[in-house]
């Protein structure tokens, strides 16, 4: 419920701002690093939900993005490497009410934690997936990820990475997520809009955000960021609305059999011929082929992939409970201590 | 004979022997239900009034190919008109359903004892697949046995003969035919079985029926039969007055969670892995939602710690339970649980070991893993129940001391308490230990940084400053301040004022904070140790068992105290000076421990490990014990440790 929609009777709304939820702790993530506006918009969305303080929790794993709770003054649960997941299962089962957000990258949520994301995703439990993919080890000082392009050259991988990438997005679609969405570090707008509806979003809602490593792999989405070229490499997605994009907005992507294509509007081709975005889409089909376009042979889909309902974990496992409270009333210790032939020694 | 003919004859009269006790096994192949014959069989003895004590025995392939070695499962149980403590050395009695099942438990049976067979399966096939080159039933092999060849399929077959069932089903039915002939040869009453016929196949009534028939025809036959000639009746037991059921540790571990939470008055977050011989707690937790219990089957067993973790830090009793390869797995999560000081339990039903090694046998290999088997320094509490009706009383325990200290602990149970099964004197719900939880609702008697903050700080007693790693005063909740006992304390997510951040980082001293510091570092690593060190006043002492001036203690922990009371008993009527002593608590031990060894001259520990307790007893002691150890994925006979006390004492 939004601010404007609450009415006398309701409890007001808590009234934040960012500062309330900044901790007393120093931010120690490299100068120049996308992690810190990340942070501030997080604190920026969180700010204007209504959400009060002490119900939010932050919980991460290991690296870099995953000091992110220590700076959140909120409840945090810095936790082992590629198990925040888990954890915020564990907590969310606890307490249903709490605001959870994970927060993982692209080596912890991907590769040591790839298992728990996926399970996490497939049970719906109602966390919010924040996966800052900078392609990179930074905290390990600069090995290449799971997310890294074949070809990329680290410590590591001197001659090239020869492992093929895992794309995020195809990943979670595919464990059938409830909402997927893509923003980047720097459009700060778009960044808060995203949090903003994750937030919103009643079940699993992950979110992968393209984040500059200054140190270990600047400018890896220097397509996608550089003013110059970031609307000819990027299509924000809009529900309802067909695939345009470009400068001059005169691109757009049509179907040709099963694959995306790129086209350019006028000679002959109209509006009319593109694929329209519908994140409503109970198939994930077209969710998972937008999350298959890559530079430079497509434009990289970026905003809300898809953002469907589905019971969440917690509240199907209360109702368990509670339907079966209410067909044969709650336990009784002493019938389940009977619950077996009982005789009586005199 | 056909069971037409043994039906129709009168009762022929047989002696009837007392025994004080009996131990008898019935095996069969792993499809022939001989898990369900043994169960039923020690729920008629227990409500006899018999003490009880019982040892499934099953393979960890679900069916093995039938009628091969591999495949004979079995099922132990002892009952007697004495306080019993171990499921029996040796057989008195042996069904054996198959070839195969009297291969692999012949060497069990007494010499003189008594063995049915089922005399059907002795077919040239069936004798192949056990290895057998000539029929023992034939070839005197079994010369020096009582054995009795009954004709169990055909008999069950002709019992079950009105039912409409189909020859599958009908085979199916033959377990009962055993039982019922069992129940005549040891004066069992049948009823109880008959109602769990009732209940069980309410909605098949014709499987209702026939096993019906053919426990009664089984029952008959014995009665009117010649071929028995003598049958047994085992008195009563003398046992506390009281109301009383039949348990396994494993239902004693899934009742204490459901109870000891409910007096804790906190949720029960059950999170496990399939995992044999754990899964068992899983289920049943699974089927007691009504009691508000949340269970999880998770996607791993790391999966499953963090669960259990991440429920603690919400303010539930989080729980996990494994065995074998599984705990390994939790181990990372387990640390993590130590340096965040919450509250969960880790139950090891420990198997044989290691990596996958034998998943449906027992075995205490663990004990040092639990202690020590973790990176860096790494402490917490660790207890062991030591009989099926213990794992309810040591799991009370576990969680008392979780919340009391905010600490993991660690569980050790192992397969045998876990499937083995003894009466239980049913507690009343009103009597049992209180525990309370106490979440701070706000920052008063916390450390703070407001008016009252340089009050707080002065108060921690352990001169830190609560400065953060940047200098800067911290402000708010102190998740990392202490008690006298060192015990931080439990704020939850949901709680104004009280916001906190905490991990896998080190800690620094009182304001949780991330912190480098050396000195910082060690304070915590003796902090966190001299905590769960403290827990030694709150627990009872050491018991000595016997003469304190004996000369002799043996030392025992977790589901080896059967077997050791039993032989400790047997030599102390047999005049030697032995005494013992079990520990229930790990870690710490009783405060009397070092005390109590030191008055002895020897010391014997007998262990299902390579000597773990041992090791530690002498590190931590300095005293020269001695082990007894039996690493076969089987339980002590009484025997065996009998012996060593004699070459010990002789």
């Amino acid at each position: 419920m939004s601010a404007a929609t609450a009415t006398a009777t309701t409890t007001p709304l808590p009234t934040l701002t960012p500062k309330d939820l900044a901790s007393d702790q120093e931010v120690r993530w490299c100068p120049g690093c996308g992690d810190y506006s990340i942070l501030a918009q997080m604190k920026k969305a969180l700010a204007t939900l209504g959400i009060a303080r002490e119900k939010m929790v932050f919980i991460s794993g290991i690296g870099c993005s995953s000091r992110f709770p220590y700076y959140m003054n909120t409840y945090g649960f810095h936790t082992i490497h590629g198990r925040a997941p888990t954890l915020a299962t564990g907590l969310k089962v606890a307490n249903p009410e709490l605001s959870i957000w994970v927060i993982t990258g692209d080596g912890d949520g991907l590769s040591i934690g790839g298992n728990h994301l996926i399970h996490a995703i497939r049970r719906n439990v109602d966390l919010k997936i924040l996966l800052f993919n900078n392609e990179i080890y930074g905290l390990t000082k600069g090995q290449y990820s799971p997310t890294s392009r074949v070809g990329t050259r680290t410590k590591s991988s001197p001659q090239g990475s020869i492992d093929n990438p895992l794309r995020p997005l195809s990943l979670a679609i595919g464990a059938e997520a409830t909402f997927v969405a893509r923003t980047i570090d720097v459009d700060i707008n778009h960044l808060t809009e995203t949090l903003r509806r994750a937030s919103a979003h009643k079940g699993t809602a992950f979110i992968e955000v393209y984040q500059n490593c200054k140190i270990f792999n600047d400018g890896v989405f220097e397509y996608a960021t550089d003013k110059g070229v970031k609307a000819d490499n990027l299509l924000f997605l809009e529900h309802g609305k067909p695939l345009i994009f470009g400068k001059d907005r005169n691109k757009g992507v049509r179907l040709h059999g099963l694959d995306p294509e790129v086209v350019s509007l006028g000679s002959g081709i109209t509006v009319d011929d593109l694929l329209i975005h519908d994140e409503k889409a109970e198939e994930p089909s077209l969710a998972y082929l937008l999350s298959r376009m890559v530079h430079p042979r497509f434009p990289e889909c970026v905003g809300v992939f898809r953002a469907v309902q589905r019971p969440t974990y917690e509240d199907l496992l209360n109702k368990q409970i509670e339907d079966i409270r209410r067909n044969r009333g709650a336990g009784k210790l002493e019938d389940l201590f009977a619950s077996d032939d009982v005789w009586v020694v005199e | 004979m056909t069971a037409s003919t043994t039906l129709e004859r009168k009762p022929v009269r047989h002696d009837l022997e007392e025994l004080d006790s009996v131990t008898i096994r019935f095996a069969g192949d792993s499809g022939d239900g001989m898990q369900l014959a043994g169960t039923q069989f020690t729920n008629a003895s227990a409500i006899l009034g018999n003490d009880i004590s019982t040892l499934p025995d099953f393979p960890a392939e679900i069916r093995a190919p039938a009628g091969t070695l591999a495949g004979v499962s079995g099922f132990q149980v002892h009952f007697s008109k004495y306080d019993i403590h171990t499921p029996g050395d040796n057989l008195n009695s042996l069904v054996a359903m198959n070839p195969a099942a009297l291969k692999t438990n012949l060497k069990d049976l007494e010499s003189g004892g008594i063995l049915i067979v089922n005399s059907d399966a002795f077919t040239t096939a069936d004798l192949h697949k056990a290895g057998y080159k000539s029929n023992p039933l034939e070839d005197g092999t079994l010369k020096g046995y009582r054995i009795f060849r009954v004709p169990i399929n055909k008999l069950n077959r002709e019992a079950v003969a009105e039912v409409k069932l189909s020859p599958r089903e009908a085979d199916r039915c033959k377990n009962f035919f055993a039982l019922g002939l069992v129940y005549w040869m040891y004066e069992r009453p049948m009823e109880p079985t008959l109602r769990w016929i009732r209940e069980k196949f309410a909605k098949n009534p014709a499987v209702l029926e026939a096993n019906t028939r053919t426990l009664k025809a089984g029952y008959n036959y014995g009665e009117t039969t010649e071929t028995m000639p003598v049958h047994y009746k085992v008195a009563k037991a003398q046992i506390k007055p009281g109301r009383y059921r039949k348990i396994t540790g494993n239902e004693a571990l899934a009742m204490a969670l459901v109870a000891a939470t409910e007096v804790a008055n906190i949720p029960l977050v059950y999170a496990s892995y399939p995992i044999t011989p754990a899964s068992d707690v899983l289920h049943h937790l699974s089927d007691l939602k009504r009691f508000g219990v949340r269970t999880m089957q998770a996607e791993d067993e790391i999966a499953a710690s963090g669960m259990a973790i991440g429920a603690a830090f919400g303010g539930a009793m989080g729980v996990t339970a494994t065995s074998g390869p599984g705990i390994c797995l939790k181990s990372e999560a387990i640390g993590l649980a130590v340096m965040t000081e919450l509250p969960c339990l880790i139950i090891n039903v420990q198997r044989g070991g290691p990596s996958t090694g034998l998943p449906t046998k027992t075995e205490q290999a663990d004990l040092l893993q639990a202690m020590y088997g973790r990176n860096g320094e790494c402490p917490l509490a660790i207890v062991a129940p030591c009989s099926p009706s213990d794992c309810f009383t040591m799991t009370f325990e576990a969680i008392r001391l979780a919340i009391a200290y905010m600490t993991p602990v660690i569980l050790l149970s192992d397969g045998y308490l876990a499937n083995g099964a003894e009466p239980w004197l049913i507690p009343n719900p009103a009597g049992l230990p209180k525990i309370s939880v106490r979440h701070p609702i706000s920052l008063t008697g916390n450390g703070t940084a407001d008016s009252n903050g340089e009050d707080s700080k002065a108060e921690n007693g352990k001169g830190e400053n609560g400065t953060g790693e940047n200098g800067k005063i911290a402000t708010g909740f102190y998740p990392y301040k202490r008690d006298e006992r060192l015990v931080r304390e439990w704020a939850i997510p949901g709680t104004p004022g009280l916001e906190h951040r905490i991990g896998g980082l080190e800690k620094e001293d009182v304001t949780g904070n991330v912190s480098y510091d050396p000195a910082n570092h060690e304070h915590m690593i003796h902090t966190r140790a001299q905590k769960i060190a403290n827990i030694a006043k709150d627990i009872p002492p050491l018991e000595i068992k016997g003469a304190a001036d004996a000369e002799l203690l043996v030392v025992g922990w977790g589901g080896t105290y059967g077997a050791i009371t039993t032989a400790v008993d047997r030599a102390q009527r047999k005049g030697f000076k032995v005494a013992s002593a079990h520990l229930r608590y790990l870690n710490p031990m009783p405060q009397n421990t070092g005390e109590v060894l030191k008055r002895f001259k020897k010391i014997l520990v007998p262990e299902l490990n390579a000597g773990q307790l041992r090791l530690l007893l002498r590190g931590m002691f300095l005293v020269d014990a001695v082990g007894l150890n039996k690493v076969q994925g089987r339980p002590f006979l009484v025997s065996e440790i009998e012996t060593k006390i004699a070459e010990m004492l002789g």
